[in-house]
C-alpha cells in the first residue's frame, strides 16, 4: 500500500518534470490552448447573445401580427375585438419605427407604443416621476439604460431621429430612463407614444394612419395561451387583415432564426478552433513521446509495465491541457467585457453562462486525452530493444 | 545554399507531425477563405442585380424598396422625364413596381422567412436581361399567377410549378421559376403589380426603374428629380442602389470573420513554430554537420525559413481545396437592411487565392522565424558534440 502511494507520487513527479523539460514548447502549447478555449468560449457567448432576446422574453405575453408578413399593419379597430376574446387581459399596439439616430450605423430599436404598454412589462423598472413626465409630454421617449450607457442620453435630452419608414426628422425628448431587474435582459431600446406619431400620420398621410405594427397581448392565465391565440386569429379569419398569433418567445425566436444559418456558421467555426488546438496539441505529445523513446524503453526494461508509460503520456497532455484550458477560462469574462464595449452596443447582452464555462473546460479536457491516445499506444508498443536503439 | 531536396525530405521524415501542423495551418485557412468567398458572394449577387443603365427612384430617405412608396402622380412625372429611354413604340421603359414581402416557409424549418415578392409589369422584365425563365411561362397579367426565384424554388416549400401559395386573401398559382444568374432576383418571387397592388390594398407604388437613354445622362436626371417641387424622391444607379444594401451584411461577415481567422491564426502559428523548434532540436548534430562542411549561417537560417514556408505552403493547399469544396454550397440569410431573406454562394475568385496563399505563407514565416534564427545561431563544435 504505502509502496503503491510512492509510486503515484513518483508518477506525479516524473509527469510535471516531463512537462517541464521543454519549457518553450509547454509554454506554447499552453498559449495555443489560452487562445483556443478563449475564443470558444467568446463565441459561445456570441450564439447565446443572439437568443438573447428570446431567452427573455415572456412566455405568458401573445403577439398578433399581420399573418403576411410583418411589413403589413393591422387597424387599431382590431384592438377592442382582442380584448372581447376570452382569457385576454390586456391588450397594448407598438409599431416599429426604424428611425436614424445621426447615421444608419447608429442602429438601435425603437417603438410607438400605447400608453398602457409598459403595464405589460411589469420587468421594466422606471420611477414614478419619470413615469408622469412621460405621460405629460407629447413627444416624450423613453430609453432603456443600455442605450442610455451606450450613447450618454440624460433625462432631458432631446433626441432627433430621421425617419426611414415614416419620412422627416421627429424630435423626442428623453423623459424617462428604465433599468431592468437582471443583466440577460435586453433593455437597449426606445419608446415613445404612439398618438405622436399617429396624430403625425393623420395630417401627412392618411391612409397610413389608425395602423398597428403588432398587438402585444396579456393573457390571464399562462396555461391558456394557446387556446387564446388561436381564439385572437379566429376572430379575424377571412378578414381584410388576417392575423398571427403567437407567444413572445416564438416570435423573437422567428427573428434568431432567420439568420440561423449564420448563428450555425459560428457554431461549427467553434468547434474548428477546438480541432486547430488539437491538432496542435497532438503534435507537442507525438514530438515530447518520439523524443523520449529511448527513457520509454528504459523504463520498461526496469520492468514498468506499458500501462505505465501510456499514464506518463496522458498525465502530460492533461497536466498541460488543464492548465491552459484553466487559463483560458479565466480570461474569458475580462475578454467578453472587452469585446462587449468594442462591439459597439451590437450585443446589449454578452454574459459568459455557466454551461459555456463548463463546455470550455470539457473541450480542454477532451483535447488532453485525444492528443495523448496516439503517442501513448505507439509508446506502450515500443519493444525494448528498438526503444533502446532509437535515436530522436 | 542547402539543397531544396534535404528540406523537403525533412518534413516528409516527420509525417504525423507535418501533417498535423500542416492540418492546424489549412484549418485556419479554411476558415479565412470561406468568410472572404462568402463576403465576394453576397457583393457579386448583390452588384450583377443592377443593372449600370437602370435607375431606380424610391421616396427621400428610405433606404430600401420595402419603406418607400410613391404615389401614382409621382411615377407619371418620373417616367416622363427626357433622360428616359423609349421603346419601340414611343413608351418610356419605366417599371412601376410595387415590393412587399411574404411569410414563407424554408424547407426542413418550421419557422417562416421573409421574401420579396415583387409586383411588376412587362417592361420591368425587359429592364433585366439577366432574368430567364427555365421552366414553366412567365406570369399573366390580370390574374392571380406568380413567378419564383430559382433561389425560393430550392429553399422554400410549396413553390414549385403548379403549387399555390395564400396570402392577401388569394390564392396564388406559380407559372414558371425563373433564373437571374445569381443575383438577388433569384430570392424573389414575382407577380403582376396591379393585381398584388389591389390585393393587398396599397394604393402606392414603392419604386419606379427606368432605362436611361443614355447612361450619362444620369446625374441630370437625379438633379432634375431632386429639383421637381411635386416629387419627394430620390434616384440611384441601380448596381449602386443594390450593393449599399449590401454594406451592412458585408461588413457584418468581414469583420466577424477577420477577428475569427485572427484568433485562429495565433494557434495555428503556434503550431508551426512548436513544429519547427523540435525540427531543429531533433537536428542539432546535422546542423553542426552542415556548418562544419562549410555552409554558412545565413544558408542554414534559409533552410530554416524555407521548411517552415513549406510547411505553411502545404497547409494552405490544404486548406483551399478544402474551401473550394464550399463553392457548391449556397447560404442564406437575413439582410439587414431589407430584412428578406436572401441567398447566396460561396464565390472563389483568383484574389482570394492569392490572399489566402500570402496568408498561410505568413504563418509559416511568423512560425518558423524563430527557430529558423536558432539554428543559424547554434555554435558549431557544441551541436557536433550534442550527437
Amino acid at each position: 500500500m504505502r509502496r503503491h502511494e510512492r509510486t503515484d507520487m513518483n508518477a506525479i513527479k516524473l509527469i510535471l518534470r516531463n512537462a517541464l523539460r521543454h519549457r518553450l514548447r509547454t509554454a506554447l502549447t499552453v498559449t495555443g490552448l489560452l487562445v483556443a478555449v478563449l475564443a470558444y468560449g467568446l463565441l459561445q457567448t456570441v450564439v447565446g447573445a443572439w437568443y438573447a432576446g428570446a431567452a427573455s422574453s415572456s412566455n405568458a405575453r401573445l403577439v398578433m401580427r399581420n399573418a403576411v408578413s410583418l411589413a403589413f399593419t393591422l387597424p387599431i379597430s382590431y384592438e377592442n375585438r382582442i380584448r372581447g376574446v376570452e382569457g385576454v387581459s390586456r391588450v397594448a399596439h407598438s409599431n416599429w419605427f426604424g428611425g436614424i439616430y445621426q447615421e444608419p450605423k447608429n442602429f438601435f430599436p425603437q417603438f410607438a407604443v400605447s400608453d398602457n404598454y409598459l403595464s405589460l412589462y411589469p420587468e421594466f423598472i422606471l420611477p414614478e416621476e419619470q413615469r408622469a413626465a412621460y405621460m405629460r409630454d407629447r413627444k416624450g421617449a423613453l430609453i432603456g439604460r443600455q442605450l442610455a450607457d451606450q450613447y450618454g442620453f440624460k433625462v432631458g435630452d432631446a433626441l432627433p431621429l430621421r425617419g426611414t419608414i415614416y419620412p422627416g426628422t421627429w424630435e423626442f425628448v428623453v423623459r424617462g430612463i428604465f433599468d431592468a431587474g437582471d443583466e440577460t435582459r435586453v433593455t437597449r431600446l426606445m419608446l415613445f407614444h404612439w398618438d405622436y406619431l399617429n396624430e403625425t400620420l393623420v395630417r401627412s398621410a392618411p391612409n397610413r394612419a389608425n395602423q398597428v405594427g403588432v398587438y402585444v397581448i396579456g393573457v390571464e392565465n399562462p396555461d391558456n395561451t394557446a387556446v387564446v391565440s388561436l381564439a385572437a386569429d379566429g376572430v379575424f379569419s377571412n378578414s381584410l387583415a388576417e392575423t398571427l398569433t403567437e407567444t413572445e418567445q416564438a416570435f423573437q425566436l422567428g427573428f434568431v432564426a432567420m439568420s440561423n444559418q449564420i448563428i450555425a456558421a459560428i457554431r461549427i467555426v467553434s468547434y474548428v478552433v477546438i480541432l486547430i488546438i488539437m491538432a496542435v496539441m497532438a503534435n507537442t505529445m507525438a514530438m515530447s513521446a518520439r523524443e523520449r523513446t529511448s527513457e520509454y524503453a528504459t523504463l520498461k526494461a526496469l520492468g514498468f509495465g506499458p500501462g505505465f508509460v501510456a499514464l506518463l503520456i496522458f498525465g502530460e497532455s492533461l497536466a498541460i491541457c488543464v492548465i491552459g484550458g484553466g487559463l483560458g477560462l479565466l480570461a474569458t469574462p475580462p475578454a467578453a467585457a472587452v469585446f462587449k464595449t468594442v462591439s459597439g452596443g451590437i450585443f446589449p447582452v454578452f454574459v459568459v453562462s455557466g454551461e459555456t464555462a463548463l463546455l470550455q473546460a470539457a473541450c480542454a479536457l477532451a483535447v488532453g486525452v485525444l492528443a495523448a491516445i496516439v503517442p501513448a499506444l505507439r509508446a506502450s508498443r515500443v519493444r525494448v530493444v528498438d526503444g533502446l536503439r532509437a535515436i530522436a | 545554399m542547402i539543397p531544396l531536396n534535404y528540406i523537403a525530405r525533412n518534413l516528409w521524415t516527420r509525417r504525423l507531425t507535418t501533417a498535423l501542423t500542416a492540418g492546424g495551418l489549412a484549418l485556419v485557412v479554411f476558415v479565412f477563405a470561406t468568410v472572404l468567398m462568402l463576403d465576394a458572394g453576397l457583393k457579386r449577387t448583390l452588384v450583377t442585380t443592377g443593372e449600370f443603365d437602370n435607375a431606380v427612384v424610391i421616396r427621400k430617405g428610405s433606404e430600401t424598396e420595402i419603406q418607400s412608396n410613391i404615389t401614382r402622380q409621382q411615377a407619371n412625372i418620373i417616367e416622363m422625364n427626357a433622360a428616359v429611354a423609349l421603346d419601340a413604340g414611343g413608351l418610356p421603359r419605366a417599371a412601376k413596381e410595387t415590393v412587399v414581402l411574404i411569410s414563407l416557409v424554408r424547407n426542413g424549418s418550421d419557422k417562416p422567412s421573409n421574401v420579396i415578392i415583387r409586383g411588376t409589369s412587362p417592361a420591368g422584365l425587359s429592364l433585366r436581361p439577366q432574368v430567364k425563365m427555365i421552366e414553366g411561362r412567365m406570369f399573366r397579367p390580370g390574374s392571380a399567377e406568380i413567378i419564383v426565384g430559382s433561389s425560393v424554388a430550392r429553399g422554400y416549400a410549396g413553390t414549385r410549378i403548379g403549387e399555390r401559395l395564400r396570402f392577401a386573401q388569394r390564392d396564388w398559382t406559380i407559372v414558371g421559376t425563373f433564373d437571374a444568374q445569381a443575383s438577388g432576383f433569384d430570392s424573389e418571387v414575382w407577380g403582376n403589380a396591379d393585381q398584388l397592388m389591389q390585393s393587398f390594398r396599397r394604393v402606392t407604388y414603392s419604386a419606379v426603374v427606368v432605362k436611361l437613354a443614355d447612361s450619362a445622362l444620369f446625374e441630370r436626371f437625379r438633379a432634375e428629380l431632386g429639383a421637381d417641387p411635386r416629387l419627394a424622391n430620390e434616384a440611384k444607379r441601380e448596381q449602386t442602389f443594390y450593393s449599399d444594401q449590401s454594406k451592412a451584411l458585408s461588413t457584418f461577415i468581414s469583420i466577424l470573420g477577420l477577428t475569427l481567422t485572427s484568433i485562429f491564426s495565433v494557434g495555428a502559428t503556434i503550431g508551426a513554430m512548436i513544429t519547427m523548434y523540435g525540427s531543429v532540436s531533433n537536428r542539432v548534430a546535422e546542423i553542426g554537420t552542415l556548418r562544419a562542411l562549410g555552409f554558412r549561417s545565413a544558408s542554414v537560417l534559409n533552410a530554416f525559413l524555407l521548411e517552415a514556408l513549406l510547411l505553411g505552403l502545404a497547409g494552405g493547399v490544404a486548406g483551399l481545396v478544402l474551401a473550394s469544396v464550399m463553392q457548391v454550397v449556397s447560404f442564406s440569410t437575413t439582410n439587414f437592411q431589407t430584412f428578406a431573406d436572401l441567398s447566396f454562394r460561396f464565390l472563389m475568385t483568383p484574389e482570394i487565392i492569392v490572399k489566402t496563399l500570402l496568408f498561410s505563407l505568413l504563418m509559416g514565416m511568423l512560425g518558423g522565424f524563430l527557430p529558423a534564427v536558432r539554428a543559424a545561431r547554434l555554435n558549431i563544435v557544441d551541436s557536433l558534440r550534442a550527437a
